[in-house]
């Protein structure tokens, strides 16, 4: 850290692009050091004085955030090669130069702003919610179990930030596999009493295509994951459900 | 069923894989294994497998139409896959990418092991202990088999161990972990089976 002192200057090279079908290139920046910087805050560095290394004005680079406490998911980039949040990618602890990069499993927007739509469809999908209108009021549900309510909370942590669709060698061009967060999701409202009511309903739609049997259990999604979400629990869980689920609707069964 | 055709095919090749293709692969290093007590003792078990009834029929649906859909819907899964080991060098991910390697080896291997023995046998060579030791007496062909043999026994180990999360099985991390265990162990055992039974022809 000294030795970052001395210095007095961070070194990024940053991959951008000027918009969505626009071909991408390696920019290098050089910023004064400060103290406890994360990537956040050397970005806005650059917004507020666009010249890269060699001393050439440049436009900003476009980036997207919102909570800057890790809860949002939207600052997500491949930083030095993970995907990651850039609000909690501490400078100090990063090897210099710092590369960034879009996390271009997703369609780039521009520079390291990305389009995460296809998650928020997923979750649409799936049925990622709980049915409770009605047109009368329809009392409060069956409670749920303490024990389970601990558990199901840590999958309730999923911001919808893409690290594990980045990570995962089966979402890609060539592959529709909906990835491990939307399953998660699943697993999550089918754990609670009264989602449970619409169990089946989601399960049939991880059966289509796409859906769980697309995953290859490489697990880089659980070493990934920001909020250490058991992903690949998760996942061998509705693998039990949805082939439990195949017998019953093959053969019947009226639960 | 029939409308999840994805889930279905998914769920028919991991199946396959354990059962019959794992346990026909089983007993075929067992019978190999033979030769480690002599040509005579290799040639009296191969003869016997020859001699089962309904031959044609254990052939076509216990090995053939198996292992056919196996490597042809594999082959389908590896190009969906987009192997991403140098940013993500876990040790699960390379068994998922070295699932597909040797997966795509066999393949190659498979078809002309098949080309050299069961279809030569049909136009009328004899398959015993002689024919194997020449063809092994070639070093590229021994290298060939040892490397076949190997990618067997890893692409079934490590294909048991995904069967397990696939079926349900294992859930928890732990169950998981230790089945990577039991795998890595049968993958020891069988490799060491296979490879005495190569010997034992050289």
């Amino acid at each position: 850290m000294s030795e970052k002192t001395e210095n007095k200057v961070i070194r990024f090279v940053v991959t951008r692009q000027e918009g969505p079908d626009e071909p991408s290139y390696k920019q290098e920046f050089e910023i004064p050091y400060r103290q406890n910087m994360n990537v956040i805050s050397a970005l806005m560095e650059i917004r507020r004085n666009p010249v890269d290394a060699q001393g050439n004005p440049t436009s900003a680079v476009i980036w997207d955030m919102n909570c800057l406490e890790e809860v949002c998911g939207a600052c997500s980039m491949v930083i030095n090669g993970k995907p990651r949040q850039s609000c909690t990618a501490l400078v100090d602890q990063l090897e210099q130069p710092i590369h960034l990069e879009p996390m271009k499993t997703f369609p780039v927007v521009r520079d390291l702003q990305i389009d995460r739509s296809r998650m928020f469809d997923s979750l649409k999908k799936v049925k990622a919610w709980i049915p409770i209108d009605g047109t009368y009021d329809l009392g409060p549900g069956p409670r749920m179990a303490e024990n389970k309510r601990q558990w199901a909370y840590e999958l309730s942590k999923c911001m919808t930030c893409g690290v594990c669709l980045e990570a995962c060698p089966n979402v890609n061009d060539n592959s529709d596999f909906i990835g491990p967060a939307a399953l998660s999701q699943v697993r999550l409202f089918n754990a609670h009493p009264t989602g449970e009511m619409n169990k089946e309903e989601r399960l049939k739609e991880l059966m289509g295509d796409g859906g769980i049997s697309s995953c290859s259990n490489s697990q880089n999604c659980v070493q990934s994951c920001p909020k250490g979400i058991p992903l690949t629990t998760s996942i061998a869980a509705l693998n039990r459900d949805t082939n439990i689920q195949s017998f019953k609707s093959f053969f019947g069964s009226d639960k | 069923m029939a409308e999840n055709r994805e889930f279905f095919n998914r769920r028919l090749h991991s199946l396959l894989g354990v059962i019959p293709i794992g346990l026909f692969l089983i007993q075929h290093f067992v019978v190999n294994h033979f030769a480690t007590r002599g040509a005579e003792a290799f040639n009296q078990a191969a003869h016997f497998m020859e001699q089962l009834p309904f031959r044609y029929f254990l052939e076509i649906f216990i090995i053939f139409l198996p292992i056919l859909f196996h490597a042809i819907y594999g082959l389908f899964i590896v190009f969906q896959g987009k192997a991403n080991t140098k940013r993500f060098g876990y040790y699960r991910n390379w068994m998922f990418l070295l699932q597909r390697i040797t997966g795509v080896f066999l393949l190659i291997f498979i078809t002309w092991h098949v080309w050299e023995t069961r279809i030569a046998a049909m136009f009328g060579e004899t398959v015993n202990y002689d024919m194997m030791a020449s063809i092994l007496s070639n070093p590229f062909m021994l290298v060939f088999y040892i490397l076949g043999v190997v990618a067997a026994t890893f692409h079934f180990s490590n294909g048991l161990w995904s069967f397990m999360v696939t079926w349900g099985i294992t859930v928890t991390p732990r169950s998981q972990q230790i089945s990577t265990y039991a795998t890595i162990g049968l993958f020891v055992v069988l490799t060491i089976v296979g490879l005495r039974a190569i010997f034992a022809f050289v």
